[in-house]
């Protein structure tokens, strides 16, 4: 636990990539394969599920501290972070702990966080002091952020696998591919990663995935539009499916397996060729027509998915690329021709109603006012816009810049009203950096979302002092404020919902700018908003 | 029985004795509990502090109104007023003033810190009925460690980077602060050099009477101070800007109570911070409390509201009471910690328009 404690905040230390890579070559050159496995999970985002709830822990730090709840909840909001709240809360442990009292971190993780799934109130509680008896302060921390979820230091992916390559004196590409969709969860699983020849884990695991950068130029900037592929930008969950060996396996660009999440999918992939990988898209659709991402967020995520979601949300993945074939990594070809392998495997072209497995298909344009009239298209589609591919382009990784844009439709905006703010986490911890706005309606003010980023950080710190400065009330880490502050809202579509007062929630809610300009008699009604969702609203076919 | 002090635009105001105690407007009568700029303003008739803080009053305050003292615990009758100062313990010369009138004790206890500091006189904990105390840090995250165990991690740091060649710099207030650290380090490591705002106050540190160890200015007109072996101490202010250039590879911690949040640190961009203040932490505000004995206490700047609830819930009768001793919460403030740190930036300015090549 010392060695991977030390590691976190040898990682927190500095922002040097060199560094980083420094302190993650160390950690993995010395430390036990089990504690190096767990370790590994842990940096790439890997959660444990929550062992004990959070409510208890806070009551517990702060019976331990010998303060009221309300005052840890207080300290929350000044911190930004429960793990370290809890622990600069908790009075010093008692003693030093020696290194002979330490031990590994996979045993820490299977002799206080296993048995805490298990045991019951009293147990856990008996459990979580004891942990914190043998803890040393900045060790409490990291453990804390095992209890309560991820630990993320601000490592990338490819930072771990970096220094995993250097480690095991291999090929970066190779390890990156190793480690896609996690799975490393024993000390023989780590002790794979180092083979230097190919191993049968291999097998399930997704190609690391492309990623395309918005489009921040005008697209005539890209040069001849018979250069490029343009497709619909879906409003799904971007996956591969990687059929191999016998076997299914959709991975979401999360690198989740989420084969039970989509049986049809799974059961509609089986008659593809052995040896054939598909990037794509995870889309809610039935009989051709798409059911949006709302819809979606009932089946992705679910472990178990019942007849009834079954039914109520059927799903389909459409493909746009082929990576592998007959077991060939088709990776390095130019797109027109892994586009054309991927015609060859006759999948019906998207919208088709009943078919599981569907083709995304391009758009002909033959100019770029072509393809900017087809864009003009996709709110009432109910997709996000258009992407652009280079046809002569390899399959990348990452979000190389250059040969994938995705070219979004403009959002919709609307002035809104700062009305509630909170004190944000982490970096903005103790300024209150999250917005919810509001609309005129009845001539009162009613809330229509909650919004977080747009604003530079100098502006930040200026609303914070306004907040501060205008608050009526405050109610725990959250300020009533009397409406001042005008800012310009942007969102990708409105639809009604019971979670606002206003009866209308916007989608992807984020500040464009601060109308300094504006008087919160100048922001935008609710009557405007309902107008946008009659205008804006999908309609039910698509194509 | 009428309040000892009460709150006009002024500042704190005692009716009885007819004068105030860190007023932030000029008036005829001060009595200040230290020179920090949120506490001492300049441009009163006549003021009054403790003997041992009146040098570095003066270099604040300027000009030529008088400034009475009084020694540790010796009093003074103002018009019917027995006032007297004890000491704070937050930086050479800050105090405590108690009031005394028809049997009733008011204490104000300025800014303090219970722990230990060899550059300024102990805190002592006064009996009061009623009890006026800062809460900069008066949530229960904000836990001092032993001032020697902070001295070492600076150690260790100057350390590491002097073999990387690289120039440590701390930035620390100009007034108090950067004076402790000097004498809480290890000299032997290597020079220490101070930045212009800091060695005014070293110079009225040392006319106090306060041995520091040998601190090099940094000369008019420098281009290049130091090969990388040196320990700088500088204001707050000094982060960013040009004059951090003078010591070619450099490696910035600041030393703040503050920096017990990690979030506060990273925003500021700092990979490094040295826990390090000269306010009570979260316990030495609780027992210095208690030991006044006060059944009412008032609660200024910092986290007065949280403070007054638990010391409410505690049975006491305490409210917060806002004075402009500091912004609300320091946290916000990307900029400035406080108005200590404004301090500093009034004397950087000073400072840079001296030594500006």
């Amino acid at each position: 636990m010392r060695d991977f404690a030390a590691l976190y905040w040898r990682l927190d230390a500095t922002t040097s990539t060199n560094d980083k890579l420094a302190a993650l070559r160390d950690y993995f050159a010395t430390a036990p394969a089990d504690d190096a496995a767990c370790a590994l999970h842990l940096l790439s985002g890997g959660k444990q599920s929550r062992a004990v709830s959070t409510t208890l822990l806070r009551q517990w730090a702060a019976e331990a501290a010998g303060i009221p709840l309300w005052m840890l909840e207080e300290c929350y909001a000044q911190v930004g972070d429960l793990a370290e709240t809890l622990a600069l809360v908790l009075p010093p442990p008692e003693a030093d702990n020696d290194d002979a009292s330490d031990v590994g971190l996979a045993d820490w993780i299977r002799t206080t966080i296993e048995p805490l799934r298990v045991a019951d109130e009293h147990g856990k509680r008996q459990i979580v002091h004891d942990a914190w008896r043998r803890l040393a302060a900045d060790e409490r921390i990291v453990w804390h952020k095992l209890l309560t979820g991820g630990c993320r230091v601000g490592v990338s992916r490819t930072l771990v696998a970096r220094a995993l390559a250097e480690v095991a004196g291999i090929d970066p590409a190779v390890m990156t591919h190793r480690l896609m969709g996690g799975g490393i969860e024993s000390a023989d699983d780590y002790r794979r990663l180092f083979d230097p020849e190919p191993t049968a884990a291999d097998d399930r695991k997704p190609y690391p995935f492309f990623l395309a950068a918005p489009l921040d130029t005008p697209p005539e900037e890209l040069g001849d539009v018979d250069d490029w592929q343009a497709e619909w930008k879906w409003d799904g969950a971007r996956a591969q499916l990687v059929r191999r060996a016998g076997a299914v396996s959709i991975w979401t660009r999360g690198e989740e397996l989420v084969n039970e999440s989509f049986p049809e999918i799974v059961a509609a992939a089986g008659p593809l060729p052995d040896g054939t990988v598909l990037d794509g898209e995870l889309l809610a659709v039935r009989s051709g027509a798409l059911l949006g991402f709302a819809a979606l967020s009932k089946r992705i995520g679910r472990r178990r998915v019942t007849k009834k979601v079954l039914a109520e949300v059927p799903c389909a993945f459409v493909a746009y690329d082929l990576l592998e074939e007959h077991g060939d990594d088709l990776r390095g070809l130019p797109l027109a021709e892994r586009r054309a392998r991927l015609d060859a495997l006759q999948l019906p072209d998207f919208p088709a109603a009943g078919a599981t497995l569907q083709h995304s298909p391009c758009i002909a344009a033959a100019s770029w006012a072509d393809l900017a009239a087809a864009r003009a298209t996709s709110r009432g589609r109910g997709v996000e816009g258009v992407m652009l591919k280079r046809l002569a382009s390899p399959y990348g990784t990452g979000r190389t810049r250059g040969d994938w844009w995705k070219w979004k439709i403009e959002p919709l905006e609307i002035d809104a009203v700062l009305l509630y703010a909170q004190a944000g986490h982490g970096r903005r911890a103790g300024l209150h950096s999250d917005y919810t706005l509001g609309v005129w309606h009845d001539g009162r003010l009613v809330t229509i979302a909650k919004a977080y980023s747009g604003l530079t950080d100098a502006e930040i710190v200026e609303v914070d002092r306004i907040v501060r400065a205008t608050t009526l009330e405050k109610h725990g880490p959250v300020r009533i404020c009397s409406p001042t502050l005008v800012f310009q809202l942007a969102f990708e579509g409105v639809s009604r919902s019971t979670r606002h007062k206003s009866g209308v929630a916007v989608r992807f809610p984020r500040i464009v700018r601060w109308r300094r300009d504006k008087q919160p008699t100048d922001a935008g009604s609710l009557a405007d908003l309902v107008a946008l969702i009659e205008s804006a609203s999908a309609p039910e076919t698509v194509g | 029985m009428a309040d000892l002090l009460e709150l006009t635009s002024e500042g704190l105001y005692c009716r009885q004795g007819d004068f105030h105690v860190d007023p932030w407007r000029r008036v005829p009568r001060a009595v200040v509990t230290h020179a920090h700029a949120d506490h001492a303003r300049p441009g009163c008739d006549r003021y009054l502090c403790a003997a041992r803080g009146k040098l570095v009053l003066r270099e604040r305050v300027g000009g030529g109104a008088p400034i009475d003292t009084l020694r540790w615990g010796e009093s003074l009758v103002i018009n019917g007023v027995r006032v007297s100062l004890h000491s704070a313990g937050h930086v050479l010369g800050a105090a405590q003033v108690r009031l005394e009138h028809r049997g009733q004790v008011w204490v104000v206890s300025g800014d303090y810190k219970t722990q230990a500091d060899p550059t300024c006189d102990p805190f002592e904990s006064v009996e009061a009925d009623v009890f006026i105390t800062e809460s900069t840090f008066g949530l229960p995250i904000y836990r001092w460690a032993e001032p020697e165990q902070v001295a070492a991690a600076i150690n260790a740091w100057w350390r590491e980077n002097q073999a990387a060649g690289r120039t440590s710099v701390i930035l620390a207030y100009a007034l108090g602060k950067a004076q402790r650290i000097t004498a809480m380090v290890d000299p032997s490591i290597g020079p220490i050099v101070a930045h212009g705002a800091v060695m005014k106050m070293v110079r009225a540190y040392r006319d106090s009477g306060v041995r520091l160890p040998p601190i090099d200015g940094v000369p008019p007109r420098a281009r290049r101070v130091g090969d990388g072996r040196a320990l700088v101490i500088a204001p707050p202010s000094v982060a960013g800007g040009r004059w951090l250039r003078l010591f070619g590879e450099v490696r910035v911690a600041p030393a703040s109570g503050w920096m017990t949040v990690r979030g506060i640190r990273r925003r500021r961009g700092y990979e490094r911070g040295f826990v390090l203040s000269d306010h009570a932490d979260f316990p030495g505000l609780l027992g210095a409390i208690d030991a006044t004995r006060a059944r009412r206490v008032l609660v200024t700047h910092g986290a007065s509201e949280s403070l007054a609830r638990l010391l409410r819930e505690r049975g006491l009768d305490a409210a917060p009471l806002a004075t402009r001793f500091t912004g609300e919460s320091p946290p916000g403030d990307a900029a400035d910690d406080d108005a200590e740190a404004a301090d500093d930036a009034a004397d950087d300015m000073h400072a840079a328009s001296e030594e500006a090549p």
